[in-house]
């Protein structure tokens, strides 16, 4: 199949993303938007726009019924679903198969089996994986049973999740109750699915992953990413590759995801997490993500591919264009999440109007974004607002350009983290780099104490 | 048709060439405005101007949203409830932290946190609240009785919104 029309079921910055690539290939857009989106940016740049339903996320972005609807209406071929909401539901990919519409991502089977988190455990297992000790948690008998067994702290984690929605820490057994309840919560919010599991929680590890891409016959893996920033699992800097990795350890991280993939004959685009433990100097298999991922960019910018296409070309049935071989690695990119809250004010959320939103330009750096001058943000959607990406010959020379693109980006109208992204990227602890993912908390408790004693 | 980077990093190495200091561009899709920072780089200021073309909206979904999130609001529980007396003197406010969606239980089909006439301490969850994405728990705040419950499940409350009002127990 050739596509020519593609809905995207998606806002934000991703939608704006994928609209440029389609752009390039001069693919038509549909935009899927919620009530709420109808003159975004995204709705503006796609070729046209439809709405899905009302604002709030279960009745238009997760509603399956209402992007295939939209997909019929707007004699889109294929649905391009970005991250998050849909993106991994083999629902929606069923239901492009029933309609003779192209799902671009993996096939309804291969999101089961690694969209159930507590499955993909298990196929990590039979690929020859290492899993992090743990297991399903029904009910509160259950996971207590579980979290005495591999022992305190613990993490609770969403079945259907990722992107670390719906997870939880537990210190102690006394509040593994209430973690639960919250954890259900945000589970079912998030991703309509309430079931939970319950991991060992590794204190001082690097979250590392690769990045694959399959045409259901063959696998290459893209490198690594070192996504260890990270405030209540959610990711503020990636970098790619991963600093100060051990060779023969990156050749194992990417053997593991190659391995995983073509134990799934993996078709699409995929990210395989993995849990490096510092300590022990090994890792274990995190969970997979089988979409495009917010942090992509850095990938692109060492491999000098774009990702949307190579997406775009799976799904269309063409083979991959090409081998491990031909995949040349070059440079280092990191990048900032700028999300709309105030991070003095513990992160709280700050949906509002933009007045004014100057972003740097130039070499080596890419700024992927949604918002301008005008642009209202709505409480209903996540808080990130850009993504700049700085890219260098190596790491120095990407944060220096990442130190001094950030001077020059100035968000006007509500709060935003570059002022944090400023100080975190000049702290001595960065600039050496392959921090865990104990050093944000710490970053920001020493932070927190600077600022008391002022 | 948009500008890409590689675009806007072309533009930028003619300007370089030039010593012009900045660059008004506008078409009818869109205003990029390029101007050199105090430190010597450049930045980037776009506004779209192109309006967006909508299509006809699709017919609504025969049946519910399948594999949707919960709590499901297909229509939000709009009443407001208090004890038959109404509001009185003396009672405190619990007002939400951020503007965004109030829910009265845990997960859906689960009890409610409080029930109206509940006795409830300071650090008891009385509520949580979406926003943008995240579930923000709702503490009491004060000891005492819930005397009225001000919005419905899952309706949304704006900045400040008052969530419930507590009769505070005699000091």
């Amino acid at each position: 199949v050739i596509l020519r029309r593609v809905l995207i079921a998606n806002r934000g910055e991703i939608a704006v993303r994928v609209i440029r690539t389609c752009e390039r290939l001069g693919i038509e857009t549909v935009l899927a938007a919620s009530a709420a989106d109808m003159d975004s940016v995204a709705a503006r740049r796609a070729t046209q726009v439809i709405c899905l339903g009302p604002a709030p996320a279960n009745r238009s972005y997760l509603c399956v019924d209402a992007v295939m609807a939209a997909a019929i209406a707007s004699r889109a071929d294929a649905i391009h679903p970005g991250y998050g909401f849909l993106s991994e539901n083999a629902g929606l990919a069923e239901a492009c198969e029933a309609a003779g519409k192209t799902f671009i991502g993996p096939t309804p089977a291969q999101l089961r089996a690694v969209g159930d988190k507590l499955k993909a455990r298990s196929h990590a297992l039979a690929a020859g994986l290492p899993v992090v000790p743990g297991g399903e948690a029904a009910n509160l008998a259950q996971a207590g049973e579980l979290a005495a067994r591999i022992g305190y702290p613990v993490l609770i984690k969403s079945v259907g999740g990722g992107g670390g929605r719906g997870m939880q820490l537990v210190r102690s057994a006394e509040t593994l109750a209430a973690a639960l309840d919250l954890a259900i919560a945000e589970a079912s919010a998030a991703f309509g699915d309430p079931r939970v599991y319950v991991e060992r929680f590794v204190a001082a590890g690097r979250h590392i992953e690769v990045q694959v891409l399959g045409d259901g016959r063959g696998v290459v893996h893209l490198g690594t990413r070192d996504c260890s920033i990270q405030r209540r699992y959610q990711k503020l800097i990636e970098e790619a590759p991963a600093p100060r990795l051990r060779a023969e350890l990156r050749e194992q991280m990417q053997n593991a995801a190659l391995a995983f993939a073509r134990h799934l004959e993996y078709r699409g685009l995929g990210t395989v997490e993995l849990l490096m433990d510092c300590e022990r100097d090994s890792f274990h298999f995190l969970e997979m993500n089988a979409r495009i991922q917010v942090e992509h960019p850095v990938t692109e910018a060492i491999t000098g591919l774009d990702l949307v296409e190579e997406q775009i070309a799976v799904a269309e049935g063409r083979a991959l264009r090409f081998g491990q071989a031909e995949i040349r690695f070059d440079g280092h990119a990191i990048e900032c999440r700028i999300n709309a809250e105030a991070w003095r004010d513990d992160f709280r959320p700050c949906p509002g109007r933009i007045d004014h939103a100057r972003f740097a330009a130039g070499e080596g750096i890419r700024v992927d974004t949604h918002i301008e001058a005008g642009v209202e943000i709505p409480p209903y959607y996540d808080s990130l607002m850009a993504k700049l990406i700085a890219f260098g010959r190596d790491r120095p020379q990407a944060l220096e350009r990442l130190v001094a693109a950030l001077r020059d980006c100035d968000i006007r109208g509500v709060e935003s983290t570059l002022p944090m992204h400023l100080e975190l990227l000049q702290t001595p602890e960065f600039e050496v780099g392959a921090v865990t993912t104990a050093y944000f908390p710490q970053f920001l408790a020493s932070h927190a104490a600077v600022s008391g004693a002022l | 048709m948009q500008l890409t980077d590689d675009d806007v990093r072309a533009i930028l190495k003619l300007l370089d060439a030039s010593g012009f200091g900045s660059l008004e561009l506008e078409t009818e899709q869109f205003r990029l405005s390029l101007q050199r920072s105090d430190a010597g780089g450049w930045t980037q200021e776009t506004v779209t101007l192109r309006e967006p073309e909508p299509l006809p909206a699709a017919a609504a979904p025969a049946h519910p949203p399948a594999g949707a999130a919960a709590p499901e609001p297909a229509a939000p529980a709009p009443a407001s409830q208090s004890v038959p007396s109404g509001p009185q003197p003396g009672l405190i406010a619990v007002t939400t932290p951020l503007p965004g969606t109030f829910y009265r239980s845990p997960k859906p089909g689960s009890p409610a946190f409080v029930e109206l006439g509940q006795h409830v301490e300071a650090d008891t969850v009385v509520a949580i609240v979406e926003t943008m994405k995240l579930m923000n728990s709702v503490y009491a705040g004060t000891r005492g009785h819930i005397v009225e419950i001000c919005l419905g499940d899952a309706e949304f409350a704006v900045q400040g919104a008052v969530l419930m009002r507590i009769q505070p127990d005699a000091p």
